[in-house]
């Protein structure tokens, strides 16, 4: 338990997805100009990923890593290493959750579809999502860390986009020099909060 | 050389760059910058991908359906990420640990769907080809200007190699240890923004209030 708990805090905040490897910058930059927005779309990330992850680590234990496919039985399966077909299929089964999703969301619960609808769409292309998948495998963990991983790594995004659209909300009241303004100063903002969430790298767990 | 493929394959390095005036792809240009070697080899994956995928997808285009197009397009930029992957876990295997999940991230690169989506659906396989290129000269530039700073002034060396010697050996220069870190790459993007957008007046984003000019103290 306490290692997932311990999982959990550094997928949040040391190894920000966001503010640490800069994973999903167009979507955090594009739409993060207003509070309602950013929330809508940190949730609909927070989903995806917590559902993405666990089922690309499904796959790649058994259908992709090497010897994963000795549970059917077969003699020549044991030795076949499909590995180099993941990212194909990893982004393959995020395209297809995120249309799953939006067709559930939409049947089932309208309220919440028409609040998160416009943003789904995007998600099959934020690198947040694959990027989430590729350390999954790259870091080799089992089926319960790969669930609060992909939790974790989606509410540290959110956390990260919701942050920077209440700084955002409240910056353009200032008078900032004219070039600065909007996306130039939207990188500089991130930069900052990047520096403050490194702080959290001298943390011990 | 016609004027029109000059035209195709140069804009995009100047007038029309990808990240600093269409903002597409900075995940990957602000992460693997703090070297040069490993930023040059990023750029080189990113402009073959582009190109051959523009170049592929324009081969088709004809006869894809248009509502599975985005699917059609992952699929064809997968294959070519993959293909650029075990290329170069084959023959770079050191740099391509240390890009681990950004050769991967190609995929989701705005640059390589956005050119896919809006030029080479449209245009014939040659031009595509070239305008992918021309997109990726274009990130390859910036990616290569940011590495240069970064590793000359955070670390005072280019390509591995010591320009400036440094205190530690003896030297006289006290590397900026900021460069190093990651955020120093938003600075200088947003500084780089900046500078562009003085020069080039129609870019500045509109306000969203009028500012009244500062009053002076006397008169208050």
């Amino acid at each position: 338990m306490a290692e997932y708990l311990s999982l959990f805090i550094r997928s949040v905040f040391i190894e920000n997805m966001a503010l640490s490897f800069f994973l999903g910058m167009c979507t955090l930059l594009a739409i993060s100009k207003k509070i309602e927005a950013a929330i809508g779309l940190g949730i609909a990330v927070v989903a995806v990923l917590a559902i993405t992850v666990p089922v690309n680590n499904l796959l790649y234990t058994y259908l992709l890593s090497e010897g994963a496919l000795s549970w059917t039985g077969i003699e020549s399966m044991k030795t076949v290493d499909l590995s180099f077909l993941g990212l194909l299929s990893y982004i393959g089964v995020i395209a297809a959750i995120v249309q799953i999703l939006e067709m559930v969301l939409d049947r089932y619960m309208p309220a919440l579809y028409n609040t998160l609808g416009v943003f789904l769409p995007l998600i099959t292309v934020n690198c947040a999502i694959l990027g989430a998948s590729l350390f999954m495998v790259e870091r080799d963990y089992e089926f319960g860390e790969s669930v609060v991983y992909g939790i974790g790594a989606g509410i540290g995004w959110a956390l990260a986009i919701v942050a920077l659209a209440g700084i955002r909300e409240k910056l353009k009241y200032s008078d900032m020099p004219h070039g600065l303004r909007g996306l130039g100063g939207a990188f500089m903002i991130v930069g900052l909060m990047s520096l403050g969430f490194m702080s959290f790298g001298g943390m011990n767990l | 050389m016609t004027e029109k493929t000059k035209d195709i394959l140069f804009k995009p390095v100047v007038e029309n760059n990808p990240i600093a005036l269409q903002i597409l792809g900075i995940c990957s240009a602000l992460a693997v910058t703090s070297q040069l070697s490993v930023a040059l080899v990023m750029c080189l994956a990113l402009t073959v991908v582009t190109a051959f995928s523009n170049f592929f997808v324009s081969l088709v285009r004809n006869y894809i359906p248009g509502n599975i197009r985005i699917i059609v397009q992952m699929t064809i930029i997968a294959s070519l990420v993959i293909v650029v992957d075990q290329v170069l876990k084959a023959v770079a295997y050191d740099v391509s640990k240390q890009l681990s999940v950004f050769v991967g991230l190609i995929i989701t690169n705005c640059i390589v769907m956005g050119r896919a989506e809006a030029y080479a659906m449209k245009n014939p396989p040659v031009a595509s080809f070239l305008d992918g290129i021309g997109n990726g000269l274009g990130y390859s530039v910036i990616l290569i200007v940011l590495a240069v700073i970064r590793e000359l002034f955070g670390s005072g060396s280019l390509l591995g190699i010591q320009i400036l010697p440094v205190v530690s050996t003896g030297g006289w220069y006290v590397p900026n240890g900021l460069l190093l870190l990651p955020p120093s790459a938003f600075f200088l993007i947003g500084g780089f923004i900046w500078v562009l957008r003085t020069f080039k007046k129609d870019q500045v984003e509109a306000a969203d209030f009028d500012m009244a000019p500062n009053t002076r103290a006397e008169v208050a």
